[in-house]
């Protein structure tokens, strides 16, 4: 079971050491703008950093939705919020500073446009040279876009790699510098990758839209798919690192089960990032190793986010329509059981992960089953099912690191310690994180000894 | 906004292609393009003859040059254009998705930067 642990449980990045407020590094007019928006968040409300991503995400997505601009809308955005700084402090925060913001924001855009136009020669639109005043917006009414800007994030003509790093710079306000640590990419390099990205979407005009309901499964699957992927790494894409996220990354799961409410797996998706972080405190012991699932201490786990990821799950499963990511919550709700119960259910977890393999199959999906399998059945029972994926999965399933080390417990488990050590020393070969090296070194050290 | 689509195909040898395929093909390009006129989103509509009928022109070194053949030999070679005022991406790509030479080929959906319409170029 420790191999699928490992590698589910570190799938979930929670904070990282790294994890800074928005305030704290600053790189491009998305950077200045968040940065911004806490400080006069803070000034305004004394909001929470939360509030302020919500009002920068919202803000964004409005003044780009109707030109597909998000370069211009952020430096718009930008210069509001500087402006906010300015004046705020000296006239008093204004009654509805995101309606403050927004007029402020939209002047600025018309200005650029009405000087774009100047240089053209052509005559100025007399409406669109009105002036907008604050009684223009009402703040109640201020429409929120987010989950059209999510779509143009992970819309099918942007390359995959950068919808992910798109959705937490756009909607979330973190900077190329926060998004590029957690990618492992350099700062400049992240942000070369946003601004082509924003530059396609003006060029090419990819809407802000709702798809119609044919196409609209589809682009879902997508947006969910990148929102995982700001938690998860591939492992045979990247290597088994955890995302350094700042923890208020997790907010955008949150975000996205707001923006879809009617969408099971958008609740689903929320809760599975709910509460694998809910885990994160017991992932590593004070000497900073790692812990895995099977041996964590349950009354570390967060029950606030616990509870939260239990209130998506009743959500989705209100909608009838079951899903992976509802499965792959409902698994790891099985496992947070285990704080009240003090035992784990694994025969449900088994039918669980049958499920989830069949509608989801996946190498990952795949190890897990066939560790669940000798929960279940037995080490033997779980190392055949192991050993049919291996043989079915080619030499992609043979680099697998999850699948090497659970062959290695499997083996040690059986008492078949000679091959156990050898299995360890290749899973160790392809395990990148240093704890959970020290931990698979220890265990293989353990079955030599046994030799 | 405008879009261009461009198909491209690799060029069939002479007869590799049967007549009632060819036919069938007519006969969906020919739905294709009344289908594009109906939803008033035609602009212009060609299906190019093949890169042997090509010849090339360039003063690029500064010497006139009349070529025959295309400029580039690749394996796929430009095979039609329609353009088409449709208001975004995704509405060009619905389009795109509904050509009969995504059958066989590729389309490139390649929004126009500039068009020249009623005596100046637009912006």
């Amino acid at each position: 079971m420790d191999a699928l642990t490992s590698e589910e449980d570190r799938w979930v990045a929670g904070p990282g050491p790294d994890a800074t407020g928005p305030a704290a590094h600053a790189a491009g007019p998305a950077a200045d703008a968040a940065a911004l928006a806490a400080d006069a968040a803070a000034l305004a409300a004394d909001a929470a950093g939360l509030a302020a991503r919500d009002s920068y995400g919202r803000l964004l997505a409005l003044l780009s939705a109707s030109t597909s601009d998000l370069v211009s809308a952020e430096d718009a955005l930008a210069d509001a919020f500087e402006r906010a700084l300015r004046t705020w402090p000296a006239q008093g925060v204004p009654g509805k500073p995101d309606a403050w913001l927004l007029t402020v924001a939209r002047n600025r855009l018309r200005d650029h446009w009405k000087s774009a136009q100047a240089q053209r020669v052509l005559p100025l639109d007399a409406g669109q040279d009105a002036p907008a005043d604050m009684g223009d917006v009402d703040a109640d009414a201020i429409p929120d876009r987010r989950l059209e800007l999510l779509l143009v994030c992970a819309h099918p003509a942007i390359e995959r790699a950068v919808h992910t790093p798109l959705m937490l710079n756009t909607v979330l306000g973190f900077t190329a510098e926060q998004v590029g640590r957690a990618f492992s990419v350099p700062t400049s390099t992240m942000a070369t990758r946003l601004v082509r990205a924003k530059k396609r979407i003006k060029a090419a005009r990819i809407p802000f839209r709702i798809p119609d309901r044919g196409d609209l499964p589809a682009r879902m699957t997508a947006v969910l798919e990148a929102v995982y992927g700001a938690y998860v790494i591939d492992w045979a894409a990247t290597g088994p690192q955890a995302r350094q996220l700042p923890s208020e990354a997790l907010h955008l799961a949150e975000v996205l089960a707001r923006l879809a409410p009617d969408d099971p797996e958008a609740h689903g998706l929320a809760a599975v990032v709910q509460l694998s972080a809910a885990r994160a405190p017991a992932r590593v012991d004070p000497d900073g190793r790692f812990v895995p699932l099977a041996d964590q201490d349950p009354s570390l786990w967060d029950p606030r986010l616990i509870d939260r990821a239990h209130e998506h799950l009743r959500a989705a499963h209100a909608r009838g329509q079951l899903g992976r990511f509802q499965l792959e919550a409902a698994i790891q709700a099985v496992h947070c059981a285990r704080r009240q119960a003090g035992m784990t259910d694994w025969p449900t977890l088994l039918t669980l992960h049958r499920l989830l393999h069949a509608i989801a199959p996946s190498l990952g999906s795949g190890v897990a089953l066939a560790a669940v399998t000798a929960e279940v059945q037995g080490p033997a029972a779980g190392l055949a099912t192991l050993d049919a994926l291996l043989q079915d999965g080619g030499q992609h399933a043979r680099r697998f690191q999850p699948a090497r080390a659970t062959r290695a417990h499997l083996l040690d488990q059986l008492g078949r310690s000679e091959e156990a050590v050898a299995a360890y020393d290749s899973a160790i070969d392809l395990t990148h994180d240093t704890a959970e090296r020290q931990y698979l070194q220890h265990r293989r050290d353990r079955a030599n000894r046994c030799r | 906004m405008r879009y261009a689509l461009l198909m491209h195909y690799r060029e069939p040898a002479e007869g590799e292609i049967s007549e009632e395929a060819i036919a069938e093909a007519r006969e969906a390009f020919g739905a294709y393009g009344r289908a594009l006129e109906q939803a008033g989103v035609l602009l212009s509509a060609d299906v190019l003859q093949p890169t042997a009928a090509t010849t090339t022109v360039t003063r690029r070194d500064g010497v006139l040059r009349v070529q025959d053949g295309p400029f580039a030999e690749t394996k796929e070679a430009l095979a039609g254009v329609f353009v088409l005022d449709v208001p975004d991406l995704d509405a060009a790509i619905g389009w795109a998705e509904k050509c009969p030479g995504v059958q066989w080929g590729v389309i490139e959906v390649r929004p126009t930067a500039t068009a020249f319409v009623d005596g100046r170029w637009t912006r």
